[in-house]
C-alpha cells in the first residue's frame, strides 16, 4: 500500500469537507483526542529517554536547535520580500514553519513503523525542544526585542500551553517511570495510539478541507511556498540527521520535523503575540497544504532522501 | 415589571475563545462581579466560526453590571481587542432581583 493507512482518514475527512457532508466532530472530542496524542508521544519519548542518559543527547540537541533556528530566519525574508507580506505576516507564518507538528512526525513514525524501518526513539525529545523557539524568533522578527511586546503572555501561553504542558509531561513521566512502570498504561497509549491518531487525523482532513477557501484568497506565492519551504526544510533536516550519525529511519522523522510546520502551538502563541497579523494565512498555509503535502508526498521524499544522503556521507 | 425588580445592564461579548483568560482577568480588574462564559459558533465579519478546532472557536460572554462598570469595561475592551481581535459587543437593559449581587 503506498500510503499509510491512517492517511486515508485524512482523505476520507479532506473529501467529506469539501463535499459539505454533515460529518462533524464534536469541538471535545478534537481536544480529547489531541490531549491523548501530545500525552501518549511525551509517554514514548520518556520511555526511550530512559534508555539513553540524557547527557549523551546534549550535543545532538543543540545542534539540532541551531540548524532549525535557520528556517524561521530564511522564510521571513523570503516572505517579506518574494511574497510582499507585511511584517506580522511574515513573522507569523515563519514561526508557523519553524515550529513543528506532532502530528505529522506521529504519521512519518506510523510510515516508518509499518515498513519495518527502524528509527531512534530519542527523537521525540527533539520534537519537544523543536516546539517552541521557532515561536520566540517569529515574535523577535515581528516586534524586535523592544518594547512593545508582552512577553509575559507570550512565554506564558508558549511553555503554558497545552502542547507543551503536555508533551513535557509526559516525557517527565514516562522517563520518571521508565518502560517498566508504563508497562501497565500500554494497553491505553501504545495500542489506541494509531485508532486515535486515524480519528484525529479524520477531523483535521474536515479543517484542512475548511481552509481551502482561505488560500484561495492568499495566492500562488503562499501556496508555493507551504510546497517548497518544507521540501528545502526537509533537505536540511535530512543532512543534519545524517551527519550527527542518525540512521536513516531517524534523519527520515528529523527531516520530518523540520519539514513539518505547526497548527496547534503557533497559532495559539501568534495570536497572541501577533495579533496583527493574519491567522487565515498561515494556518491556511500550514494546515491546507504543508499539513497534507508531507502526510502524502513528503515523508516518502524524506525517506528517500535520506537513504541518499546515508549512501553519499558513509 | 414586578416591584421588586431593578434595572440593571446585560453586557454581552462575543470573541475569540482564546481570549477568555485574557477577558476574565479584565472583567475582575474593572470590577464586574460575575459573568457567564458559553461556547458558540456563528458568522461575522471575520468568516465562519465552527468551533471545529481551537482557532474557529468562539465564546459569549455575559456580564449583569450598573452602567458605569458597564462603560469602563466596553471602553476598555474597545480599546485593547477591537483592533485585532474577532470581537463584537453590545448592551441591553435588563431588569434583576437581587440587584446588591452585581453592584461592585
Amino acid at each position: 500500500m503506498p500510503f499509510e493507512p491512517v492517511i486515508l482518514f485524512f482523505l476520507l475527512g479532506l473529501t467529506a469537507g469539501i463535499a459539505r457532508s454533515d460529518l462533524k466532530i464534536p469541538g471535545v472530542l478534537y481536544e480529547s483526542l489531541s490531549i491523548f496524542l501530545l500525552l501518549a508521544i511525551g509517554l514514548k519519548g520518556g520511555i526511550e529517554l530512559a534508555r539513553h542518559p540524557v547527557a549523551t543527547l546534549l550535543p545532538q540537541a543543540l545542534a539540532v536547535l541551531a540548524t532549525a533556528a535557520a528556517i524561521p530566519l530564511v522564510a521571513f525574508p523570503l516572505l517579506r520580500r518574494f511574497g510582499g507580506l507585511g511584517r506580522a505576516d511574515a513573522a507569523s507564518i515563519a514561526a508557523h514553519y519553524g515550529s513543528v507538528s506532532v502530528v505529522t512526525f506521529a504519521v512519518a513514525a506510523a510510515w516508518l513503523a509499518g515498513r519495518g524501518i527502524e528509527a531512534e526513539g530519542h527523537l521525540i525529545v527533539f520534537l519537544v525542544l523543536l516546539e517552541f523557539p521557532a515561536l520566540m524568533i517569529g515574535v523577535l522578527l515581528a516586534r524586535g526585542a523592544g518594547n512593545g511586546t508582552p512577553w509575559g503572555r507570550v512565554l506564558h501561553e508558549v511553555f503554558a500551553g497545552k502542547s507543551i504542558v503536555l508533551l513535557v509531561g509526559g516525557l517527565l513521566i514516562g522517563w520518571a517511570a521508565g518502560p517498566q512502570g508504563i508497562q501497565p498504561l500500554d494497553r491505553l497509549f501504545i495500542d489506541l495510539f494509531k485508532g486515535v491518531l486515524a480519528l484525529f487525523l479524520l477531523e483535521m482532513g474536515l479543517v484542512a478541507a475548511g481552509r481551502l477557501g482561505d488560500l484561495r484568497r492568499a495566492g500562488p506565492f503562499l501556496a508555493g511556498f507551504a510546497i517548497g519551504m518544507p521540501l528545502a526544510a526537509g533537505v536540511l533536516g535530512a543532512l543534519t540527521g545524517t551527519l550527527l550519525g542518525l540512521s536513516v529511519g531517524g534523519a527520515t522523522l528529523l527531516a520530518t520535523l523540520y519539514a513539518s510546520a505547526s497548527y496547534i502551538a503557533a497559532p495559539a502563541a501568534m495570536r497572541i503575540a501577533v495579533p496583527e497579523a493574519n491567522p487565515a494565512l498561515s494556518i491556511g498555509a500550514a494546515l491546507g497544504i504543508t499539513f497534507p503535502f508531507n502526510l502524502l508526498l513528503g515523508v516518502p521524499a524524506y525517506h528517500w532522501l535520506a537513504g541518499s544522503l546515508e549512501g553519499a556521507f558513509r | 415589571m414586578s416591584p421588586r425588580t431593578t434595572p440593571c445592564k446585560l453586557l454581552t461579548i462575543i470573541c475569540e475563545a482564546q481570549l477568555e483568560n485574557d477577558l476574565v482577568d479584565d472583567l475582575q480588574r474593572l470590577h464586574a462581579t460575575g459573568y457567564t462564559i458559553a461556547d458558540v459558533r456563528g458568522r461575522g465579519a471575520c468568516g465562519v466560526r465552527d468551533a471545529a478546532w481551537p482557532p474557529s472557536a468562539s465564546i459569549r460572554v455575559e456580564v449583569l453590571c450598573d452602567e458605569r462598570t458597564a462603560g469602563n469595561i466596553v471602553d476598555h475592551l474597545e480599546r485593547r481587542y477591537y483592533a485585532h481581535y474577532a470581537m463584537v459587543l453590545f448592551l441591553g437593559d435588563v431588569a434583576v432581583l437581587r440587584s446588591g449581587k452585581f453592584t461592585s
